[in-house]
């Protein structure tokens, strides 16, 4: 029997110690060119239609793409770094953000329900998100892109692991 | 895991869980009740039209025919309505589940465990409390989805709605009540323990707000605007005009702001006793807080003593200078109304707050009652302060804000004349004053400590917040950093609970001290987010 004691003293903030997975910058980049790519084809139909603010419309639709392709060049690479998330005996821990840094811990013993969700796009990149929340409406921790296969495993054990934890403090 | 508080269903799929309870009905006198509400609105709205025709106006008997029938037609239309609903909806309250069975059209039944019932509220307008009857609300602390809100039984008997608060909150004196009604129903009355009754000296702390400012315009504005739909508006306008042309420009506006203060101060002072005359907060043999209050409207609402993370104790600016508080209850099912857009102005009815601005030690006392201890632990805790750079921040802060109509007043010199340099020049020497004495008041507000159970929390300026919270209640922590705090070595620390606002902020703390509080208030090593500074 050996218990480890962690010493409460002053200690900083570390980043937690997993990488999501890789893949997850693929599915961040659809995201992040989507909405620029839509822009950029009705910006191309009405320079069509309407020919004369065609160069107008280019311009735009220039300014449009070049935003597009820097943000998706990018922010994927910039989040993937920042996003860490760590499974402890005691916790989950995540960080996320990129200019307003933010780091979200949620106790095993208050958790309520642990979920793995897949939408049609992250399965086509064979990832997933889970989902832990407490009965806080505020305190749900979510980690955005694992790896599937263990995201569903994960939250199998966590499921387990939080059910032998009687009472969620709500 | 957990399952659904509330349970919303078609009819007939629910597996009742108490077969020889009876169905119950609501009050039939409910839609006597509307049926007043809405001859009262047909009223407020056809006399105004009927005077501003005149009742010498040959068009008036045909309009007065008119608008007769149309309150009539309404006033049948909403009891017909009434009385439908009436007769379409049935509930029962069983040892484990209260069910409602309700909807006109489409009949929805929702059952909700009894275990899982967060807060009881009665309330009762004027119309209601005459007729003898009131509303009852049951809540269920999650009001994440529509299927979750609050079940409403509009309305019952007042008595019916009592025993019917006792029994949901309770279920097991209620077993014990079948058997012996009448002495459980004496006694419980008996051993409440009351913890503060309404008194009216605590009237003088009500225009300490800027609602008295705010009521003070929007109360003669709608005044104008109510003359106005009568034809009297232009009236109004010249008498108006005319006064403020013979006192003169400094004149009326001594008069305008004597106006504002004495309608301001006449309007809070209203509100405030409407909604907290009668004010009686105990604690019931069951274990549960029980409020109730209001002068015209009474509305009581019922928190059950185990839900209750903590209490916060609210300073705004005025009355804290003079000495007084409110408190607020932090409790599960009892949201700020944040989340659901809810929120009404400080004198509304919120089953959140126990005790309106009052003398500070007695809502202390209170405080320290309603969490069960001998001391508020906001008055024993070893506070702990935040970093300088805590400070820095809160001075500049304040000082970029002060500094606005600076820069406002040097644009006006550059476009109009060089003389609002001068007027820049004050404003720039009281903005550099007030900031920092805004920013370093600011800074002794923040502190935070940790005192037996406890967690206590205090910071803001305009409104000086102190949360008491339980450590138990805290279900995990989120820290945030901006670029602005991260070169300062600050981060802000935010603790969650099921109860209240969801989670409570502890701004600009170091990240040693930040992890620490986490450590301590959780009992979790906060080891997967932290190494020890080497």
């Amino acid at each position: 029997m050996s218990t480890v004691t962690v010493p409460i003293g002053p200690s900083r903030l570390r980043p937690p110690r997993e990488a999501l997975d890789p893949r997850v910058r693929a599915w961040w980049r659809l995201h992040v060119v989507a909405p620029p790519v839509l822009a950029a084809v009705v910006l191309a139909i009405l320079a069509l239609v309407l020919p004369g603010a065609g160069a107008w419309l280019i311009t735009a639709l220039v300014a449009v793409a070049a935003l597009g392709v820097a943000t998706a060049v990018w922010l994927p690479g910039l989040w993937y770094r920042r996003h860490r998330w760590e499974l402890t005996d005691d916790a989950v821990y995540t960080r996320g953000g990129l200019v307003w840094i933010e780091w979200r811990a949620a106790p095993l013993a208050r958790v309520q329900t642990v979920e793995g969700l897949q939408g049609p796009v992250q399965r086509w990149f064979g990832i997933a998100t889970l989902v832990v929340t407490t009965a806080s409406a505020k305190g749900a921790v979510t980690v955005v892109g694992i790896d599937d296969d263990r995201a569903s495993a994960l939250a199998a054990a966590l499921t387990r692991r939080t059910q032998t934890v009687p009472g969620d403090a709500t | 895991m957990t399952e659904p508080a509330v349970e919303t269903t078609m009819e007939g799929s629910v597996q009742s869980s108490a077969p020889n309870t009876p169905w119950r009905r609501l009050e039939p006198r409910t839609a006597a009740a509307s049926g007043v509400v809405a001859l009262g609105a047909g009223a407020a709205g056809g006399a105004p039209t009927l005077v501003g025709i005149g009742i010498g106006d040959a068009s008036f008997p045909m309009a007065a025919v008119l608008v007769v029938a149309g309150v009539v037609l309404l006033v049948g239309a909403v009891v017909v309505a009434e009385l439908v609903r009436l007769a379409r909806t049935r509930f029962r309250v069983g040892p484990e589940r209260v069910e409602l069975c309700a909807g006109v059209v489409v009949r929805a039944r929702r059952s909700l465990r009894c275990e899982r019932i967060r807060s009881v509220e009665i309330t009762a307008d004027p119309v209601l409390r005459v007729l003898g009857l009131a509303a009852l609300r049951i809540g269920t602390g999650t009001a994440a989805s529509a299927s979750e809100k609050p079940l409403e039984l509009r309305a019952l008997r007042r008595a019916d709605a009592e025993a019917l608060r006792r029994t949901v909150l309770d279920p097991s004196a209620a077993n014990r009540r079948t058997s012996n009604q009448a002495a459980d129903r004496s006694d419980s009355t008996a051993d409440d323990t009351l913890l503060t009754s309404w008194d009216p000296s605590w009237l003088r702390y009500a225009p300490l707000s800027t609602l008295t400012v705010l009521l003070g315009v929007v109360v003669p504005g709608g005044l104008w605007r109510a003359a106005d739909a009568v034809g009297l508006g232009d009236d109004a306008t010249t008498r108006t005009v005319d006064a403020a042309h013979t006192m003169g420009l400094v004149g009326s506006l001594e008069v305008g702001a004597a106006v504002i203060v004495v309608v301001g101060v006449a309007a809070t002072v209203a509100l405030r006793a409407e909604s907290w005359w009668h004010l009686r907060l105990a604690r019931e043999p069951t274990g549960t807080v029980h409020v109730s209050r209001g002068l015209l409207t009474s509305r009581s609402a019922s928190l059950e003593e185990r839900r209750l993370r903590g209490v916060v104790l609210v300073e705004p600016l005025l009355p804290r200078l003079v000495g007084a508080a409110g408190l607020e209850a932090v409790a599960t099912g009892l949201s700020s109304g944040g989340a659901s857009g809810r929120r009404h102005d400080a004198d509304r009815s919120d089953p959140k707050e126990l005790v309106p601005t009052a003398p500070r030690g007695l809502v202390e006392r209170v405080a320290a009652a309603v969490l069960g201890e001998s001391v508020v632990p906001s008055a024993t805790v070893s506070w702990r302060a935040h970093p300088p750079a805590a400070r820095e921040r809160r001075v500049g802060w304040a000082t970029a804000s002060a500094l606005v109509p600076t820069v406002a007043l040097a644009v006006l010199g550059v476009v109009l004349a060089p003389g609002f340099f001068a007027l820049a020049a004050v404003a720039l020497v009281l903005a550099v004053v007030v900031g920092r004495w805004w920013g370093r008041a600011g800074y002794a507000a923040l502190a935070h400590g940790v005192t037996g159970p406890w967690v206590v929390v205090r910071s803001g300026m305009a409104v000086r917040r102190t949360v008491v919270l339980r450590r138990a209640g805290v279900i995990g922590w989120s820290m945030a950093q901006t670029p602005f705090q991260r070169r300062r070595g600050l981060v802000t620390l935010w603790l969650t609970t099921a109860a209240g606002d969801g989670r409570y902020a502890i701004r600009d703390v170091s990240e040693p001290a930040a992890l620490t509080l986490a450590e301590e208030v959780l009992g979790v090593t906060a080891s997967g987010a932290c190494v020890p500074v080497s």
